[in-house]
């Protein structure tokens, strides 16, 4: 709308109008008890949005802020790392969310906007392979997990369970969680390979979705955050290499890297964050806040 | 006061009028949107490409023939589930029940016609899927069949209040007049009052096919979602990926102007061009069956 405006106006145009929407809220609301909305001052509004992985997180940092902060309001949402990249872009958000580092189209396309992504990790997560508590199988190297995914292998005899049809679970493609699982698991980190997901991969668009699946079919072989795995799920044990250790997702093989599919967890801003953002972000790091990572089944930073 | 009538009476036709013609405008503004934001793809996408049988739009895979045989391959399932079901289910409310069971049955068919698609989707995901996986033997659940009966759930509402409606309209003389000459009540529904109300039955039917075709929700939670070519009767009990699910689960994600997001745009375009097809089908099926009817009765 104001293209010609520096880019620190913008946020600040975006709070004057909040104020003025709040206002005439409570103005035509609420006239008489408007004492205490008052004290929700609108320039302590920010705007969280992104990754699905992390949005249980990013929720419960927000709730507990907000009950020591009063008059703070944190938005979140989710939608998936690359909704909330594209809206950094076009930065219409105070905080990204994202399971994968931003991407270098991302960052030019960002700087075309004027918009200039600054990056913090803000917790760790492990994508954990999971399966029906029916199956034997308990461990899975990676290069196994990678020929199940690509379609070389398509019976539980091959890996060495029961005589039963792999049925193969992934995320939507626009999820984080996959890009990292094509990238990590399939090609094994290797940038050259360019391995693709079986056609016949159901791609599930939700967590819930592939935790559902995998609760009623002993068929079924499916990955998500090891913060979202319910107990009543099986872990497979992971080993980076033939002959290697097998390794089960927990906070201690997350932090120590013994467990192969681990990753970093980020927000972006804009810039470099002043104010609330920054007061905000700085919370985040700080032990208080990285206890409930860990309560959350992700892995705290420090 | 006179002329203050009339005046009023140009304002009240023309706005009538213009919004007679709004649905024709805003048709036509979609299809120029659609075309604008899907055409730029056949420039920058090749033919083949397009026509191949690999969807992976994250590495630039465009092969979009995957979800059109997973589309077609859903509907046709639901239309033949819902269709003699639904058709079926018209007939015995016109012609059959009693006054009494009318009365309750078809505001029951109403009401399920409202229930949200994603709560259909939920029941899948938790009720039906995990019986036709155990009942069927299959691999999983997630299944283009799965999604065909739930669509034929949402089909049927849609076409046993139109086709209950057409039968209901038939008139009474028609089936005293067959009653007269002998024929059983039987005959008289297949021979008699179902060609009689043809032309809205055949109208159901189109309303009905053209909501399984472009549900979106319900098809996204069950599925699967896999972009499997769809070929052979056995797809039908094997996941498949839609073209409405697709544009669904991608559209929030897509960069804009990219040409993943021209490709999703092209999807549309396949779709509303689908649906034009079915519905000039049904129109002139029924234009010459209303000719043809009226030839016999004059």
């Amino acid at each position: 709308m104001f293209p010609r405006l520096p880019a620190t106006i913008i946020p600040l145009m975006k709070h004057v109008l909040i104020l003025f929407l709040l206002s005439s809220f409570v103005i035509t609301s609420c006239g008489s008890s408007s004492n205490s909305s008052a004290s929700v001052s609108p320039s302590k509004y920010i705007e969280n949005k992104g990754s699905d992985t992390i949005v249980n997180l990013a929720l419960a940092w927000a709730e507990k802020y907000q009950s020591g902060h009063p008059g703070f309001r944190i938005s979140v949402t989710g939608g998936g790392s690359g909704t909330g990249m594209a809206a950094l872009i076009n930065n219409t958000v105070d905080i990204v969310n994202a399971s994968r580092r931003i991407k270098q189209e991302e960052i030019d396309e960002a700087k075309k906007n004027g918009v200039e992504p600054v990056e913090f990790i803000v917790a760790r997560d492990a994508i954990a392979v999971i399966v029906n508590p029916k199956n034997p199988v308990n461990e899975l190297t990676l290069q196994q997990l990678s020929d199940i995914y690509s379609g070389k292998y398509t019976n539980w005899l091959e890996v060495g369970g029961e005589d039963r049809p792999i049925v193969r679970l992934s995320r939507e493609t626009n999820s984080g969680t996959h890009v990292y699982f094509l990238e990590t698991v399939l090609r094994l980190g290797n940038k050259e390979d360019k391995t693709l997901f079986s056609t016949d991969t159901l791609l599930l668009p939700s967590s819930e979705g592939i935790i559902s699946e995998v609760r009623q079919n002993p068929n079924a072989l499916g990955y998500d955050g090891l913060g979202y795995v319910p107990d009543d799920l099986k872990t497979i044990a992971i080993a980076k290499e033939e002959g290697g250790a097998f390794v089960l997702p927990s906070i201690s093989t997350v932090n120590d890297k013994t467990y192969p599919i681990a990753r970093d967890l980020y927000m972006y801003t804009n810039g470099e964050p002043t104010g609330v953002v920054r007061e905000y972000l700085d919370w985040i790091l700080s032990a208080e806040a990285q206890q409930i990572v860990a309560e959350l089944g992700f892995v705290p930073v420090k | 006061m006179e002329k203050s009538l009339s005046w009023r009476e140009f304002i009240i036709t023309r706005l009538i009028q213009s919004s007679g013609y709004s649905a024709v405008i805003f048709v036509l503004l979609i299809f120029f949107f659609l075309l604008r934001e899907g055409l730029p793809t056949l420039s920058e996408v090749d033919a083949s490409s397009l026509l191949s049988v690999r969807w992976y739009p994250i590495e630039d895979y465009f092969g979009i023939l995957p979800l059109i045989s997973g589309s077609l391959m859903v509907t046709l399932g639901a239309a033949l589930i819902a269709v003699p079901f639904g058709i079926g289910t018209a007939v015995y409310i016109s012609e059959i029940a009693p006054r009494w069971m009318r009365e309750i049955l078809k505001p029951l068919v109403e009401l399920l016609g409202g229930l949200p698609s994603v709560v259909l989707g939920f029941l899948g995901i938790l009720v039906v899927s995990p019986f036709l996986r155990i009942f069927l033997d299959l691999p999983t659940g997630l299944t283009a069949f799965t999604g065909s009966l739930l669509l034929g759930g949402i089909a049927v509402p849609t076409i046993v209040s139109v086709a209950e409606d057409a039968l209901d309209s038939v008139p009474r003389a028609y089936r005293e007049g067959a009653w007269a000459l002998g024929a059983t009540r039987w005959q008289t529904i297949w021979r008699v009052t179902l060609p009689a109300a043809r032309s809205g039955v055949l109208t159901a039917v189109m309303l009905g096919v053209g909501r399984a075709i472009g549900e979106t929700m319900t098809v996204m939670m069950v599925t699967g979602n896999a972009p499997v070519l769809a070929l052979k009767l056995g797809s039908l009990f094997s996941p498949v990926r839609t073209m409405t699910a697709t544009i669904a689960a991608e559209m929030g994600e897509v960069a804009n102007g990219s040409t993943h997001y021209h490709v999703l745009f092209l999807i549309g375009i396949v779709l509303f061009v689908i649906s034009l097809i079915v519905n000039i089908i049904a129109s002139s099926v029924v234009f010459r069956a209303r000719k043809r009817a009226e030839r016999i009765l004059s």
